[in-house]
């Protein structure tokens, strides 16, 4: 059995982003670079599978920029056995990245039984890739999953919609399956495991070597740019017992007469 | 002129809110497509915000959500209309079906969009980036049509809206082959609207200390009619489900109203709670950054002031 995880790199949650030069996007020189947290669930659910069943082979797809190639590494550390990367800018739009990986898929050779992604990337949020592999595959998909079975071929997926409501999904492989938090506890890397990962094969091609190219792009983004800054607000101090009474009527009666909420 | 689609979708039989939204953008010059029936009552309300045309699209296999079995239904009737846009919420299903039913076209989807304009009949939109720690400015190239995804509450309810047509229909759909579906819906244990569509939202974080104490929360919740959310420090720590996440590795939201309990402000939470129409932060720590946001910062602890707030509350909506 085949199975792809498809990883990104993204910047650290606690990193502050800024626009670079000409808002074409922003500032990465001093980013520190993480595996998007969605993708470690991806991960981890392969590396499962891959526990209960030894034939299962676990590749790591990656489109990005070769910087460095820590979120492949990482997913090989935890147990993966190899690793695609194609190299391409990292603000490359949702259609690009699907179609540069269904061709690195592709010419691995394997057929692809199985196909985990993060539901989405923490950097542009689209929530879009598992969808567009899926299509471009002819693929069934279940995305926002935080259940997984799976019966010889057969998958039972529960997948969080509003409010926390499961919808619960039977599929059979081939299938893409987008990975919410919940779904597991990823595994950290041992230090066997690191220095395995060193030895394992990683696979790299361009864009066109995958056939993606700047014809595939369908999404422009410019004039990257800050958030406004909100004006100054109000602040009371109610650490004495004797004012908070007081105070918390009077943000009450502003939250009515001066904001107009509620 | 642009041939534009909005696809809606009910809540109890409901359009959700979102969609009278992007009608009200659109000002009049838009069809809406629903998955099986509405009511009279439901097309007129589509009608009043500038439906012309209300498709129903009605076939077998509809009834419940399923990726392919929508996007199957959707795309042909795309096809029969040669629509040049369509807009959906991004909500869960929208968020799920709108980039698979683009790329059954070949074509791009913008995401999750806060503000758009069509000026000449072409689409240009705004959408936070870095879970909002960014903006930026998105457009679409390539064969049409092109889909767009809105943030529900993001481009609010058009005070005067032009209206439409409302001319309903009936379209018969076919929902082709369904390889994942629905076999059952485990429903929530709270009734509550999502964090993503809801108007306000008290949420706690690391200070709440236990799970339990949520209750506090709850209790002031029912009073305002809001939704409880979390910090991750909180759903990391098991005090909260990660559906009430809010934050970067959690939901964006931008309610009217949004109550901080005892969260400091980390830079991912931050993120996805600053576009709220007004903040108030409730924190022990007069140095919190969750304050720099706070259009009412309550320097308190949360176990004294949110009790009394809730009393507030009670006397001022005359509970």
């Amino acid at each position: 059995m085949n199975i792809f995880v498809c990883v990104k790199q993204v910047p650290d949650t606690e990193t502050k982003v800024t626009p670079n030069a000409d808002g074409s996007f922003i500032e990465t020189s001093s980013i520190k670079w993480i595996m998007n947290p969605y993708d470690e669930f991806a991960v981890e659910q392969a590396l499962l599978i891959k526990q209960a069943n030894a034939a299962a082979n676990v590749t790591v797809v990656r489109v990005g920029s070769v910087k460095d190639t820590e979120a492949l590494r990482t997913a090989m550390a935890m147990g993966a056995d190899d690793a695609i990367l194609v190299e391409a800018n990292d603000n490359l739009d949702s259609y690009s990245i699907a179609k540069a990986l269904k061709g690195a898929i592709d010419k691995s050779g394997k057929k692809a039984d199985l196909i985990f992604a993060g539901k989405q990337a923490i950097d542009d949020d689209c929530l879009q890739v598992p969808q567009i592999l899926a299509q471009m595959m002819e693929m069934p998909s279940v995305a926002v999953v935080v259940g997984f079975e799976m019966n010889g071929t057969t998958v039972k997926a529960k997948r969080e919609v509003e409010g926390g409501a499961l919808e619960v999904y039977e599929v059979n492989t081939p299938c893409v399956i987008a990975c919410n938090k919940g779904l597991n506890t990823p595994r950290y890397a041992s230090l066997p495991g690191i220095m395995k990962a060193k030895k394992k094969p990683l696979a790299q091609h361009s864009l066109a070597d995958v056939g993606v190219t700047d014809a595939d792009r369908r999404v422009k983004y410019s004039g990257f740019a800050l958030p406004p800054e909100k004006p100054a607000g109000k602040k009371f101090d109610a650490m004495d017992a004797t004012k908070q009474a007081e105070i918390v009527a009077q943000v009450v009666s502003l939250l009515r007469t001066e904001a107009k909420i509620i | 002129m642009s041939n534009v689609l909005v696809f809606t979708e009910t809540n109890d039989g409901k359009v959700k809110p979102v969609t009278l939204e992007i009608l009200g953008k659109l000002a009049g010059k838009a069809d809406v497509a629903v998955m099986g029936d509405l009511a009279a009552d439901q097309v007129e309300l589509l009608a009043k915000y500038g439906a012309q045309a209300v498709h129903k699209l009605k076939g077998a296999n509809l009834d419940k959500y399923s990726p392919e079995g929508y996007s199957n239904a959707l795309s042909a009737f795309i096809k029969s209309k040669s629509y040049d846009y369509v807009f959906a919420g991004a909500t869960s299903t929208g968020k799920d079906l709108i980039p698979r039913l683009a790329a059954v076209f070949g074509a791009g989807c913008a995401s999750d969009c806060t503000n758009f304009t069509m000026d000449g009949g072409t689409f240009a939109g705004t959408r936070p980036l870095f879970a909002g720690k960014c903006l930026a400015k998105v457009e679409l190239t390539g064969p049409k049509p092109h889909f767009v995804t809105v943030r529900p509450n993001a481009l609010g309810m058009p005070q005067t809206p032009t209206a439409g047509a409302g001319a309903a229909a009936d379209v018969a759909a076919d929902a082709g082959q369904i390889r994942a579906a629905i076999k059952e819906i485990i429903k929530a244990a709270s009734a509550k609207v999502d964090l993503t569509e809801a108007n306000i939202i008290i949420s706690g974080g690391r200070a709440m200390k236990n799970a339990e104490n949520f209750k506090v929360l709850n209790e002031m919740a029912d009073v305002i009619g809001a939704t409880v959310g979390a910090s991750r420090a909180a759903v990391d720590s098991g005090f909260a489900a990660h559906s009430m996440q809010v934050g970067q590795t959690g939901k964006t939201v931008s309610p009217s109203l949004y109550i901080a309990c005892g969260i400091s402000g980390a830079i991912q939470h931050l993120a996805g709670m600053r576009t709220s129409k007004v903040i108030v932060a409730i924190n022990t720590d007069p140095d919190a950054p969750i304050f720099t946001k706070a259009d009412y910062g309550i320097v308190g602890d949360l176990f004294t002031i949110v009790p009394i707030m809730t009393q507030e509350f009670k006397k001022l909506l005359g509970k």
